[in-house]
């Protein structure tokens, strides 16, 4: 059985953090820059689980990591998702460009 | 660990009283009552009363420094409570909540001061960030508040994200956690040595990340507006004690990293990391007192001024020596005193501009006298604690051979700092106007300013009353 190098699973996740930080910086919309912000947390993921399982596999030390990783994700998505609400019900809008209160 | 476990259930507890009582005026008592306790807790801890015992398989590592800091950070809260706990209640209806989540954050400020393993200051910076992206955003109806709140969030999730990715690679190419890595061999066989460049790059990224969160340039561009849209109150407690939560961070990781397997010895894979250092101090120096000298508002001026005392601090992570240490904690103490203290009157202040101080000295004259002592603290007069905290940064900085032009731009930015923090007292003291404030001060308010202020002179005849508790 042929086994999939790590580079090849190090370019998967290095592409999707970059995919998330080009997101972040280019999108608009809340919700999409909270997605591109999952994205980049889950690239994390990805090259825990591979360095675990391709360099270090005698502990499970990486996937741990990202089972906190996880946790910490939907605990900054619950207040991110409030602190979106409570946005709109001021703004009526989700559109960062909409929030231009202070000047960046 | 006494303090981690005391600081969350003190949370808890006073997330409970705000169910079983009905008074809003009783909350922050209990909160002062519950930060007492904290503090009492933790210096039994410095002297070896152990009320929890935990094993924590070496994840968390308690010494005399961390100790040490969380008094600081315990006994600051303390200070800000006492003198703002009034305002705190004025910025919503949820005002147990807000010291719910002042507590929780220093649950994650004792963590910072005392982690051992990359594991614990993601959690630690992760349990910091979260209650304050919430305290933030706490003004609810205020369009301001919203917008701080969700630039911060941003910010702060991108910069977790980028801890996070350095933490993978250091951990690719060390296959360990712990900040005194010691290399493991891979199971194909290849030293651990051949990933260095893989531990360097996870390095930069972690100093970017820590950079995001102390604010230091170019990492800085989210903090006058955080800092500016963010309730009053709670911009004193974020560009106070959580900045100094963020320094002690920083210094832990990279004073291991140069213990064990080399910030200093990391040469070959081509990263001059003092250099890399000083630049970031040269560039965080030269944004926060320039443009801080162009703002109209105090509020922004202080929050440009928390990125050049930033930079200050800085010089610490710079030198990584003894001096740098002991002044990174006399730093962090006469900082967070100071900014307290000059928050605590900016919220009293009905304007917030530089207009709006003008001929405070008539009006309020404790209020004046003891303004200028905390603005002659931060920038670095002799007999201020702000003058030792200086000096021991660029004292530390003096023993790194070859950087002496270091010294020298930290000595000019620091003569820059005077300008804007002087205008202050020349607006209260030497303007004629009407600076008006919201409220009448209570006597138990000017009392405890004077106490801080005092407690600022104090340090600075005396550093080594502070000092002498670190080696007692």
């Amino acid at each position: 059985m042929s086994t999939v190098p790590l580079t090849h699973i190090l370019f998967v996740s290095t592409a999707l953090f970059f995919i998330g930080m080009y997101g972040l910086f280019t999108r608009r919309n809340m919700i999409t820059m909270l997605m591109s912000v999952e994205l980049i947390l889950n690239s994390v993921n990805i090259n825990f689980v591979a360095f675990n399982k391709y360099l270090y596999p005698q502990k499970a030390d990486g996937i741990f990591f990202t089972i906190f990783i996880i946790t910490i994700a939907a605990a900054e998505a619950a207040v991110a998702i409030a602190i979106i609400i409570n946005l709109y019900r001021t703004h009526k809008s989700i559109d960062v460009d909409d929030a231009t209160e202070l000047k960046w | 660990m006494n303090a981690i476990i005391t600081s969350a259930v003190c949370g808890v507890i006073m997330m409970f009283s705000s169910v079983f009582v009905e008074n809003k005026k009783t909350y922050r008592h209990i909160a002062a009552v519950l930060l007492l306790l904290l503090l009492a807790v933790n210096v039994a801890d410095t002297y070896g009363i152990r009320l929890f015992h935990i094993d924590t398989k070496g994840m968390l590592l308690f010494d005399r420094f961390g100790y040490f800091f969380n008094s600081i950070a315990i006994a600051s809260t303390l200070i800000y409570v006492v003198l703002t706990g009034r305002d705190i209640e004025k910025v919503g209806t949820y005002t147990a909540e807000y010291f719910v989540l002042i507590f929780f954050v220093l649950c994650g400020v004792t963590i910072l001061s005392s982690y051992n393993t990359l594991l614990m200051l993601f959690l630690g910076i992760e349990i910091l960030s979260i209650p304050l992206y919430i305290l933030t955003g706490a003004d609810k109806r205020n369009l301001k508040s919203n917008e701080a709140a969700l630039k911060y969030f941003l910010m702060g999730s991108f910069s977790t994200g980028i801890m996070l990715m350095g933490i993978t690679l250091i951990y690719g190419a060390t296959g360990t956690f712990d900040i005194y890595v010691t290399p493991k061999e891979t199971i194909t066989g290849q030293p651990a040595i051949v990933y260095s460049l893989l531990e360097s790059a996870g390095l930069i990224l972690m100093m970017i990340s820590i950079g995001f969160k102390v604010s230091a340039a170019p990492f800085h561009f989210w903090t006058p507006d955080v800092y500016d849209g963010s309730p009053g109150v709670f911009t004193s407690f974020m560009a106070t004690i959580v900045k100094a939560a963020g320094f002690i961070a920083f210094i832990k990781l990279f004073d291991a990293r140069a213990d064990a397997s080399g910030v200093e010895a990391n040469a070959f894979t081509g990263v001059d990391w003092k250099m890399l250092f000083a630049i970031l101090i040269v560039s965080t120096l030269l944004i926060g007192n320039i443009t801080a000298v162009f703002q109209q508002s105090v509020k922004r001026m202080m929050a440009y001024s928390s990125i050049a005392q930033a930079g200050f601090m800085l010089f610490a992570l710079f030198s990584l020596n003894d001096v740098a240490k002991e002044g990174l904690l006399l730093y962090a103490a006469a900082y967070s005193l100071a900014s307290i203290g000059i928050f605590a009157i900016m919220v009293k202040m009905k304007d917030h501009t530089f207009e709006g101080y003008n001929g405070l000295s008539k009006t309020q004259p404790v209020l004046a006298a003891t303004n200028t002592i905390f603005l002659l603290s931060l920038a670095g007069i002799p007999l201020t604690a702000g003058f030792f905290a200086k000096y021991y940064m660029l004292a530390s900085v003096m023993k790194t051979s070859g950087y002496l032009w270091l010294v020298i731009v930290g000595v000019v930015f620091a003569a820059v700092s005077v300008y804007y923090y002087f205008r202050v007292i020349q607006a209260m003291y030497f303007k004629d106007g009407e600076a008006t404030i919201t409220e009448e001060v209570s006597k138990g308010f000017k009392v405890g300013i004077i106490v801080l202020a005092g407690l600022i002179i104090l340090f600075g005849i005396l550093p080594q009353s502070l000092l002498q508790w670190f080696y007692f």
